[in-house]
């Protein structure tokens, strides 16, 4: 008998996957939308993500010691949260923001709640809706794309919303993001790549991203125009946070629903809400409010969307 | 005597009105903007506290249990109505800050609640502390939220500017930042008490 007879425990098929393996994969994905963002708007899009970065793993490594949990700061999340509220902000904003900014995301968005995994709402969705309540100043101006001064320049959306031209901006400077917003939302080619990376590797699927652009897209074009179904739906779907949010913020595992049937009426209700923002709402940009609201909501639809247990009517 | 001073004492931290009973929310909520207005408040409530506290002690043998909470609600409406004609005759300012939350202590759920569970069962001199603790213990916790508050979405502390060059977070100003400091309060109160045990 030459083989021997292993006998140990389930499970018997290992596989590479963990948390921390894949946060640390969307992290990774996230990259080119970084470097896209740092190329269009110089070194400083580069300080303010190592700040936000710096300050989110300071802060959860601070409160596990504090509270004496285990510090599980190398597992990507903390990394990642930084990582996503860099990208909300404007490249422009004084050094400080990202700093706060990630504090609070991770203390109030993530630690009081319990940590990984018990948090409602996105944390880095509440660092920027706190920043953004706080200093509208700071949040609200952006600067020129390309030029390395600091010149400001309304994005998109907020000249849309004002009222005045933006002929100056044609889909393809959008799609390449070649114009003002935050760091990491301009470059819907480099989120793109990202996602496709993704969505390929089976990380997320398509259904929060597509239902969410889909609606957006679908109700911009019926309401946004001056006109039924004259709406630049094209215009909507690529300029503000939308790719980014619908990809890599809305597809959070811990706040997001758990079926697929949850994912679609996720996605549709927080298409909804960012077109309604956009359209009817103060702000001009409502992709974070969107998610967040459903966030809030994705309990409720895990409760009407819970799948039939096998062989239980 | 001792036991009086215990009715008196558990009011501040043992069974604060505002973190450990969490009554009287909303006004809470409302005017913990700014120390002046939190002290005014927790002022106003007091003194409604331990009038209509008294009161409802000496009534509590001849009030008909099914119609006493209109009754104890017409006593500590004659104090309110009281404090705020004092109000608006000596701290016109006061007045107005606070605007609809003096008339709104009628219904504050912790009068109310103390009179129900505390002064409709016990003697007037138990009563009389039990308010007194309450009223400290509320004006203390509107204190600790409003200082957080005027200091962290205002830099300033009683009007005062604190900090130079300090840029205040506004959304703690908010009504969403009241919720969020009482909420963290709430939580470390609970914290200290799981400790204690």
């Amino acid at each position: 008998m030459g083989t021997k007879l292993i006998v140990s425990g389930s499970p018997h098929m290992h596989t590479r996957e963990s948390t921390s393996r894949i946060m640390w994969l969307v992290a990774l994905s996230l990259a080119p939308a970084g470097l896209s963002g740092i190329w269009i708007f110089g070194n400083q899009a580069l300080w303010i993500i190592l700040l936000a970065i710096a300050s989110a793993l300071i802060t959860e490594t601070g409160i596990q010691l504090i509270t004496k949990r285990k510090v599980s700061v190398l597992d990507g999340s903390a990394f990642l949260t930084g990582l996503l509220l860099a990208y909300n902000l404007g490249p422009s904003v004084p050094f400080w923001i990202p700093i706060v900014g990630s504090f609070v995301a991770i203390a109030l968005g993530k630690m009081v709640f319990g940590g990984l995994g018990q948090n409602i709402f996105n944390p880095a969705l509440v660092g920027r809706v706190f920043l953004l309540a706080s200093w509208p100043k700071y949040m609200t101006t952006f600067i020129q794309p390309l030029t390395y001064d600091t010149v400001t320049q309304a994005t998109p959306l907020a000249l849309l919303k004002e009222g005045k031209a933006i002929e100056h901006i044609n889909y393809f400077n959008l799609f390449l993001g070649n114009h003002s917003g935050c760091i990491g939302e301009v470059s819907i080619l480099a989120l793109i790549l990202g996602a496709a990376f993704l969505l390929l590797r089976g990380y997320i699927s398509w259904h929060i991203p597509l239902s969410f652009i889909a609606t957006t897209g679908i109700f911009t074009y019926l309401f946004a125009g001056k006109n039924l179904f004259t709406g630049d739906w094209v215009f909507h779907i690529l300029s503000g946070g939308l790719v980014l949010g619908a990809f890599f913020m809305a597809t959070d595992y811990v706040t997001s629903p758990l079926t697929r049937k949850g994912h679609i009426i996720f996605g549709v209700g927080c298409g909804l809400l960012t077109a309604v923002i956009r359209v009817w709402g103060g702000y001009p940009e409502g992709v974070s409010y969107a998610i967040l609201m459903m966030n809030a909501a994705a309990p409720l639809i895990d409760r009407f969307t819970k799948n039939r247990v096998y062989g239980v009517k | 005597m001792k036991n009086i001073f215990q009715e008196c004492v558990k009011g501040i931290i043992k069974e604060n009105p505002t973190f450990v009973l969490a009554l009287g929310l909303c006004p809470t909520l409302a005017v913990s903007i700014s120390m002046i207005n939190g002290l005014g408040m927790g002022a106003a409530a007091t003194f409604v506290l331990v009038f209509s506290n008294i009161i409802i002690s000496m009534i509590k043998g001849f009030v008909p249990n099914k119609i006493r909470i209109p009754c104890f609600i017409v006593v500590i409406a004659t104090f309110v109505t009281i404090t705020e004609l004092l109000m608006k005759a000596y701290s016109p300012a006061l007045n107005r800050a606070l605007g609809i939350y003096v008339p709104l202590i009628v219904v504050n759920c912790m009068v109310l609640g103390r009179a129900e569970a505390f002064a409709s069962k016990n003697n007037i001199w138990h009563s009389l502390f039990d308010g007194i603790g309450m009223g400290i213990g509320f004006t203390l916790a509107l204190l600790l939220i409003s200082g957080i508050r005027e200091l962290a979405g205002a830099g300033k502390i009683f009007g005062l500017n604190i900090v130079k060059g300090f840029e205040p977070a506004a959304v703690i100003a908010m009504p969403s930042g009241a919720l969020l400091v009482i909420g963290l309060l709430l939580g470390l109160f609970n914290v200290i008490k799981r400790r204690d045990k």
